[in-house]
């Protein structure tokens, strides 16, 4: 009978999951066999041609290569204030410092988390004005809700015998935290941070797209202008950039995987 | 030095002198990023920004309720809705294909001599290529090009989710599959079966859970994205928070954001609810 039940819900959420999707379709009324027509064909093939060859001038190159290193930039100084930022608020979240402050604490994380990078990006561009800075504040901002989340899940699965030994041993708060939990969750926070970093330098390449600076901005200057070669040039910066930057933080894992080991 | 070696050795740090050089060269290396991304948190404090983001800030309260713009905003957010539907959807139909394509366990190669060996490995590398490619270029960025090339509206942003997306299932289906025990599927090709044989009777039972639970993950993800893509152009709530911010109505952009987050969490309480019965 239970096993009934459970395929009746299975097909169900099947169903479901199929009246969704048609459901979403219809009520788009997206007309895509525009796309296959001849003359839909030849309007994508002729968008797709003004793109190339691409702008490869030394002078904008130049200018390509310093927006790669500003979005890199934004990218590393935006995960590392919000590893800070998410470090000093997982604490009260992993419930150290009451009941209150640990729901505070919560409360704040998950806003932060559940407002999207970009939106954030526009609010900052408000408040600090067009450039890489809003950048920077927007990825610290969202991805401390992320980090401080994750941060105070490890501190709470931490073992939490070693710093019962330092207490009893007369060590001060600070010194029973620092020797006897962090230990424990840096190398996993370490992890964590590493794998939002690389998360975010694809955020940060369009974050601009809202004015913050970086590749995201030239590129959509360049699109407005209808600068296609331009805009190819950007792209693929931005490919090479991300892919550069994950064939990096894969190696960087397999080392550390292989020296945890 | 004298403070250091004051103290006895049991009390010394003896990563002391580790820790100060890295953080020596962490200064050294911060410094330039601080230039290049213009860091001045003193603009936060200029008058002038201060002034815009007080009138912005206090006109968030009361969110706005005016029929018209409740209008408005309800079929913005069925549009969100309608569009991470119907990209992920896409996004399996791209993916499907592609993971069958790329998973190793399937190879009929690695079960005993083949013709094949070559040709087989070299598709599995071109279409790990392809991929990365689909990967490789961010979502917003994809919208942006078919707003140019096919306007405004939603179907920018379901062709830009079903490409990343399409790329990003594919690479983890892939990893997934092979990840599952390769021995049933290895059995059933050593005994003559067909690959989508082996896929679905060898590999799918093992690995079906793990499959599913990923999907409804990235559509969790697909309806923040879909938030996200309005920006450029591709409809939906993106695309009505991306106008009242422009017109700095507060009201506005809080009524959105409430909704959003309402969203966020309806997407998260879904796609718990789906897990545990499919599970």
């Amino acid at each position: 009978m239970k096993a009934r039940l459970r395929r009746a819900a299975g097909v169900a959420c099947v169903a479901a999951v199929i009246a969704a999707v048609l459901a979403s379709f219809a009520y788009l009324a997206v007309d895509f066999r525009g796309l296959f027509t001849a003359e839909g064909r030849h309007a994508m093939a002729r968008f797709v041609a003004e793109f190339f060859p691409p702008d490869v001038s030394p002078a904008f190159l130049r200018r390509v290569g310093f927006a790669s290193l500003q979005t890199l930039a934004v990218s590393i100084l935006g995960t590392l204030l919000a590893m800070a930022a998410g470090a000093l608020l997982a604490l009260p979240a992993a419930g150290r410092l009451g009941t209150t402050a640990r729901w505070a604490a919560r409360f704040v994380l998950s806003f932060l988390r559940s407002m999207p990078e970009l939106v954030w990006a526009a609010l900052m561009v408000l408040a600090a004005g067009l450039g890489p800075f809003a950048g920077t504040l927007a990825l610290a901002l969202h991805t401390t809700g992320v980090l401080g989340r994750l941060f105070a899940e490890s501190l709470e699965n931490a073992a939490p015998a070693p710093e019962a030994a330092l207490r009893e041993l007369g060590a001060a708060p600070v010194a029973r935290f620092v020797y006897g939990t962090l230990p424990q969750v840096a190398p996993q926070c370490a992890g964590y941070t590493l794998y939002r970093w690389e998360m975010n330098i694809r955020m940060a390449t369009i974050m601009g797209v809202v004015g913050a600076g970086g590749l995201g901005q030239m590129l959509y200057f360049h699109l407005s202008l209808f600068q296609q070669a331009q805009a190819a040039t950007v792209l693929a910066g931005m490919t090479v950039l991300v892919v550069a930057s994950d064939t990096l933080s894969g190696w960087v894992r397999r080392g550390l995987a292989a020296q945890s080991h | 030095m004298t403070a250091a070696a004051a103290l006895r050795p049991a009390l010394r740090d003896p990563l002391a002198r580790r820790r100060l050089a890295w953080a020596v060269a962490a200064v050294v290396v911060l410094w330039p990023l601080l230039r290049l991304s213009e860091f001045r948190p003193s603009t936060l404090l200029a008058p002038a920004n201060l002034h815009v983001m007080a009138g912005f800030v206090a006109g968030f309260l009361p969110p706005s309720t005016t029929p018209e713009f409740l209008v408005l905003l309800s079929t913005a957010t069925l549009q969100t809705l309608a569009m991470a539907t119907a990209g992920m959807a896409l996004a399996f139909v791209v993916a499907l294909p592609l993971a069958f394509l790329a998973t190793r366990s399937l190879s009929i190669a690695a079960v005993g001599p083949a013709d094949g060996r070559w040709r087989g490995r070299g598709v599995r590398q071109a279409v790990r290529m392809l991929m990365v490619l689909l990967r490789s270029v961010p979502e917003v960025v994809w919208a942006l090009m078919f707003v140019r090339a096919l306007g405004l509206g939603p179907a920018a942003g379901v062709l830009a989710l079903a490409i990343t997306y399409g790329g990003m299932l594919a690479k983890v289906y892939a990893e997934i599959l092979e990840s599952a025990d390769a021995r049933p599927a290895r059995a059933l090709l050593a005994a003559g079966s067909g690959r989508v044989g082996a896929l679905c009777f060898g590999l799918l039972p093992l690995a079906a859970q793990e499959l599913v639970s990923y999907t409804v993950y990235r559509w969790e993800c697909a309806v923040r994205a879909a938030v996200v893509m309005g920006f450029v152009g591709a409809g939906g709530l993106g695309q009505l928070l991306d106008q009242s911010l422009k017109m700095l109505s507060g009201g506005e952009v809080s009524s959105i954001a409430l909704v959003f987050l309402a969203l966020v969490f309806l997407a998260d309480a879904i796609s718990l609810a789906l897990r545990k019965v499919l599970a």
